[in-house]
């Protein structure tokens, strides 16, 4: 239907977790959370976290955004689910390279799991800081800071 | 149409290997080359800066730079050069009015008015000055469709009114404000207008005398003319007993460590080396306007625009955002479904711009509940056959999600 490169972006995978999100809405009991925005296209992501033991329990998100902006959120909980925080920090690593490095062929994305679908959202250098929004405000949240996460 | 066109040295390229179709002339217009030789001449042959140098190149930028100023005050029909002050923008005209005109003028308790459609920079610089002064915002309303409420905003008025800020056309919706009315209602209790004018010049005639604004800002680079450069008229009587907006070279009339004093306007608001070549493109972009004559301008672009507003509606899913009765140039909507970044990266890949986000306007966004908008806005240079690829493209969107 469109160029391969495009569809590259808007895979089926993307297009399925924007319609239908996983693990969306609050967490009541969550013991950390951040907020996020991309004040130059209005996306908004916020990260709730339930983090016992230095393992994430439990993880939730809420906000509204573009399609690259909420599959990211919808695949990065259901990845993140369970991990420890140590794993978390080495995967965020791994997804942070993969989008913004300039050579990202030695990263091990077999660590992303399914977030690994985000490789082709480099060809699209503006739609990249959707991708990573939520990423950047789950950090911002294991570090319990209070400002809104800006990628500005 | 194909004449006019050929002038455009960027339409012709491919996009992703797709011809361009430039929709997004609301954000910036493309140049045609009677502005780029225009200033590629300045810097080749009589490169120099202007009002100071005694020698030949000097006086030659001088004439040349002066000569885009009386274009500019018969374009919109000013009364004299001494109205047109050159700056670097809209916005940069809206602040300079804010912090001379406003800062002399706007006291604790005074009333400023915008209206619900403004861009950001006929907003902020109000709200900066209010809240210094201790002055108040007050917003004017518009309706479902995107038009100005006229009898809603002649409620705001009072004799506290100091200041209403207004654009004539809105980058967001394409509405055209009543703006005759609104100067003379504002003008019957004593407030001042600063109209900005960024959407309006490109696509209609303006005349500041007819219109009898106190102010009214524009940008060069949405008029075919170069980024960087714009103009703020403002009646004499105010530019007069205005203090300077930045002080430093060509604003003064003489220094000394203990007393300056300052020059008249234009002169007294145009400190430091001014945008020499912007301003010579500017007035190549009026002669363009002109060659081709504003009204067919304005004939070409509501065409158009009537043409997109009924071709849109074949798209699954759509819904247009602004659609009051007077429009120019613009056709914003969304997608059910569909956040307006994903519709403009895969019409990207069709060689369509269009322009997604919040436009600048987050207060429209707020108005009509959407998180953003898609805009596609129309030159004098777009054709039917562009929309047609705007609505085959927006189509295939609406089967992917």
């Amino acid at each position: 239907m469109f160029d391969d490169d495009i569809n590259d972006l808007y895979q089926e995978l993307i297009l399925d977790h924007n319609a239908h999100p996983h693990n969306y809405g609050e967490l009541k009991c969550a013991n950390h959370q951040a907020r996020g925005h991309n004040p130059l296209c209005g996306d908004d992501v916020e990260i709730f976290l339930l983090i016992k033991n230095d393992c994430i329990e439990d993880i939730r998100f809420t906000g509204q955004g573009c399609a690259i902006s909420k599959s990211s959120a919808s695949m990065m909980t259901d990845e993140l689910k369970g991990k420890s925080l140590a794993e978390v920090q080495a995967i965020f690593h791994i997804f942070h390279e993969l989008l913004t490095a300039e050579d990202s062929s030695k990263l091990d994305i077999n660590a992303l799991g399914k977030a690994s679908v985000f490789s082709g959202v480099k060809q699209f250098p503006m739609r990249v800081k959707c991708a990573t929004l939520a990423w950047h405000t789950l950090i911002a949240a294991l570090n319990d800071k209070n400002n809104a996460v800006t990628t500005e | 149409m194909k004449d006019i066109r050929s002038e455009f040295t960027a339409l012709s390229q491919l996009i992703y290997g797709k011809p361009l179709v430039y929709l997004d002339n609301a954000a910036t217009s493309q140049k045609p080359k009677s502005v780029i030789d225009a200033m590629r001449c300045f810097y080749e042959e009589h490169c120099a800066n202007v009002h100071r140098g005694v020698h030949r190149l000097s006086e030659l930028a001088t004439v040349h730079f002066e000569k885009a100023r009386e274009k500019v005050k018969n374009f919109i029909n000013a009364s004299s050069v001494q109205e047109i002050i050159f700056t670097k923008g809209t916005t940069d005209g809206i602040n300079l009015v804010a912090s001379t005109y406003g800062r002399q003028n706007i006291c604790a308790g005074d009333e400023i008015i915008v209206s619900q459609m403004e861009h950001h920079s006929n907003i902020v610089p109000w709200q900066m000055l209010a809240q210094e002064k201790g002055a108040i915002l007050r917003v004017a309303p518009i309706d479902d469709e995107g038009a100005f409420l006229f009898d809603a905003f002649s409620a705001l008025l009072n004799a506290k009114t100091k200041i209403v800020a207004i654009t004539h056309v809105s980058n967001a919706l394409g509405t055209v404000t009543p703006l005759k009315k609104i100067i003379e209602a504002s003008h019957a209790c004593g407030a001042v207008v600063v109209v900005d004018g960024a959407q309006a010049v490109p696509h209609c005639a303006v005349d500041v005398t007819n219109l009898d604004c106190d102010f009214y800002a524009f940008s060069a680079h949405k008029m075919y003319g170069p980024t960087g450069t714009g103009v703020l008229y403002g009646k004499k009587k105010w530019l007069e007993s205005m203090p300077p907006y930045q002080g430093g070279g060509d604003m003064i009339a003489s220094v000394t460590f203990e007393k300056t004093t300052y020059a008249k306007p234009p002169a007294k608001f145009e400190a430091g080396t001014p945008n020499i070549a912007g301003v010579i493109g500017l007035g190549a972009a009026i002669d363009f306007m002109q060659r081709v004559g504003v009204q067919n301008i304005a004939f070409v672009e509501n065409d158009l625009l009537q043409y997109a507003s009924i071709a849109v509606e074949a798209v699954p899913g759509l819904r247009k955002i602004g659609t009051a009765k007077h429009k120019a140039s613009v056709l914003s909507f969304v997608l059910k479904h569909v956040h307006p970044h994903d519709i403009s990266s895969l019409l990207d890949r069709q060689g369509v711009a269009i322009r997604a986000g919040h436009l600048c306007a987050q207060p429209v966004m707020q108005r009509f509940q959407v998180p953003a908008l898609c805009r596609a806005s129309f030159a004098v240079y777009n054709t039917k056959e562009e929309v047609d690829v705007l609505v085959k493209a927006l189509i295939k969107v609406s089967e992917v999600f």
